[in-house]
């Protein structure tokens, strides 16, 4: 009854997982993966050698950890807000988070169009609010220091809505009679976050923050690749491993690097997973496995 | 069943801190929270009121959260023109209703006997489904292997079979599968009910929320898709909607060079069509979002469901 899915992870998943051997091969098309001539570590040493390892991988980990930072203090903060009316209008605070988790479910080729119509160096809203301003506008999509920080409202935008959802069935969770203890005892409302809600949450933010560094090797190809426009100039900020890896396979055609790239990124987000879990497993909760 | 006991004493909970009906903090919270609200929507307005305004009000006068000069210059010329647009909703639609059928059928139906205790196998091969959670090929290895060797690309069928088993949405399928009653199960088979019966007749039907849940975010991954279509397919016509948008995003001459109007001297109205074909790939999640909303919810309150 399960071979139909069981086959479709042999040939989707397994079957790459075979291709890595590419990484250590001058792949020819005409010679197929197989017969393509070993090159040992070669591939590796152009990557390394040419510094864009380097660019990639910074870029990677610091905007990740950028967008998990962002995420966290936010998704806890409106939380926390949308718990203090949940109880008085439920309504309302229903409303609050649908608006929130909307653009969750919006893909990034939408999101690259809302982004022109704010970013767009002519005819975008932001210049607009600029040059009444008096201002003369920014360039943005060649303007690669501001990206950072584009990505990341982008990025909590899109995804903190889903983190709210997270937080807030969390603080729910919370067993009302801490707060009527601490009401009795005559604890404001900030003293009863501080000293109850907050504290409470602390092991369900360790895992999220965990699982989230766990991929921090992983960027989100859709935000880097299409948000950006893909624009040149913004390479020194927000050129990542999954980008670089699409340019060297598709319009570079270096598959041997490419392929060592993709390796590079799997081997170490292996180790970050496995770590990651066994950290989560030693706290005594549920791991991923 | 046990007769009706009184209601939990705990049900009227005692008031907090003294909170009066109406009081400064709690109005404070709620500006702060829909002038949030607001920023989180205020693109979707934007956009949807550029699609309905004239090109010339907004190349004068920029965007603005209500149309500017109403017209619906830029959907006549994008559904007037029966070529792509039509045809990339066809491919997305055509797509996302197989893709989700076939997904939500072979997984559920591995997530089946993963979560039978009575099955041998059941350890190894959940650690070979969670393996790929772990450890991928990446991306060149799949790329060779599509393009070279299954010869997928320009069919739809590539739009399809990468996606159509996610481990993570199998294994929380096999999860809710195994919290179910088993007497039930058993007594079909003491009945003489076979596997197939089982899954279909009991399993299957009890499961809905889960499967409602699990499908949804499947549909989503399907419709939401331009990856796939990047990848590997050059033909324009299997070009899904998200594509489509991706080419005219990128090649503002791409909506003319692929109209039926190409090469006559009618100006086209790049911006507003830019913003109706967002908003017609938008349109149908939006609409079902208010209805499929708490499902997402739900699954995401309660597995953590990540994508």
């Amino acid at each position: 009854m399960g071979a139909p899915a069981l086959v479709a992870l042999l040939v989707f998943n397994y079957l790459p997982m075979a291709g890595i051997i590419l990484a250590f091969k001058s792949y020819d098309t005409y010679d197929g993966v197989l017969h393509s001539p070993w090159v040992g570590l070669q591939n590796f040493h152009f990557l390394f050698s040419s510094g864009d390892a380097l660019r990639v991988t910074r870029n990677t980990v610091v905007m990740n950890t950028l967008f998990i930072a962002a995420n966290l203090v936010i998704s806890i903060g409106l939380a926390l807000l949308l718990n203090e009316v949940r109880d008085r209008a439920p309504w309302l605070s229903k409303l609050y988070q649908s608006a929130m988790f909307l653009p969750f479910v919006l893909s990034y080729v939408v999101i690259t169009n809302f982004a022109l119509t704010f970013l767009n160096a002519d005819t975008g809203i932001v210049n607009h609010l600029l040059h009444n301003f008096g201002s003369s506008g920014v360039d943005w999509y060649n303007a690669p220091n501001w990206w950072p920080l584009i990505l990341t409202v982008v990025e909590v935008w899109k995804g903190v809505g889903f983190w709210v959802i997270v937080y807030l069935a969390g603080i729910i969770s919370i067993s009302p009679e801490y707060y009527e203890a601490a009401a009795i005892d005559g604890a404001s409302r900030w003293q009863q976050i501080r000293q109850i809600t907050l504290p409470l949450l602390v092991p369900l933010i360790v895992i999220n923050v965990l699982l989230s560094l766990s991929h921090i090797f992983n960027a989100d190809f859709g935000l880097f690749f299409q948000v950006t426009q893909n624009s040149t100039t913004l390479y020194p900020t927000t050129d990542v491993i999954d980008t670089y890896v699409y340019r060297s396979l598709t319009s570079i055609g270096d598959v041997g690097m490419a392929a060592a790239a993709g390796l590079y990124q799997s081997f170490v987000g292996f180790v970050l997973v496995v770590t990651a879990n066994w950290l989560v497993r030693r706290r005594g909760t549920d791991a991923l496995f | 069943m046990v007769t009706e006991t009184a209601p939990p004493a705990k049900a009227h909970r005692p008031a907090r801190h003294s909170p009066p009906a109406f009081n400064l903090r709690r109005l404070a919270i709620h500006c702060g929270l829909a002038i949030v609200a607001l920023g989180f929507v205020t693109p979707l307005i934007i956009v949807l009121s550029a699609s309905f305004s004239s090109e010339s009000a907004i190349t004068d006068n920029g965007y603005s959260p209500l149309p500017q000069r109403f017209s619906a210059t830029a959907y006549r010329y994008v559904l007037g023109d029966p070529g792509k647009i039509v045809q990339a909703y066809g491919v997305s639609i055509l797509v996302t209703v197989t893709g989700t059928i076939v997904s939500l059928t072979i997984m559920s139906m591995l997530a089946y006997t993963l979560s039978r205790n009575d099955y041998r196998l059941r350890r190894p091969l959940s650690f070979y489904v969670l393996f790929t959670m772990i450890f991928n090929g990446g991306l060149v290895p799949t790329y060779i292997l599509i393009t070279q060797y299954l010869h997928l690309q320009n069919t739809l069928l590539v739009l399809v079979l990468p996606y159509v088993v996610t481990p993570w949405y199998l294994l929380l399928l096999r999860t809710y599968f195994s919290q179910l009653p088993k007497d039930i199960m058993d007594a079909a088979r003491i009945d003489g009910a076979g596997e197939w019966r089982v899954f279909t007749g009991i399993v299957l039907p009890l499961s809905k929320p889960a499967l409602a849940t699990v499908g949804l975010f499947v549909m989503l991954l399907y419709w939401n898709d331009w990856w796939l279509g990047l990848l590997y397919i050059t033909d324009d016509r299997l070009a899904p909607l998200q594509l489509y948008l991706y080419r005219i995003l990128t090649n503002i001459d791409y909506a003319a060079s692929n109209s039926q109007l190409a090469g006559t001297t009618i100006a086209i109205p790049i911006q507003t069509v830019r913003m109706a074909v967002a908003v017609l790939a938008i349109g149908p999640i939006v609409a079902a979002f208010f209805f499929i909303q708490r499902f997402l919810i739900r699954g995401i309150a309660l597995g953590g469901l990540k994508d």
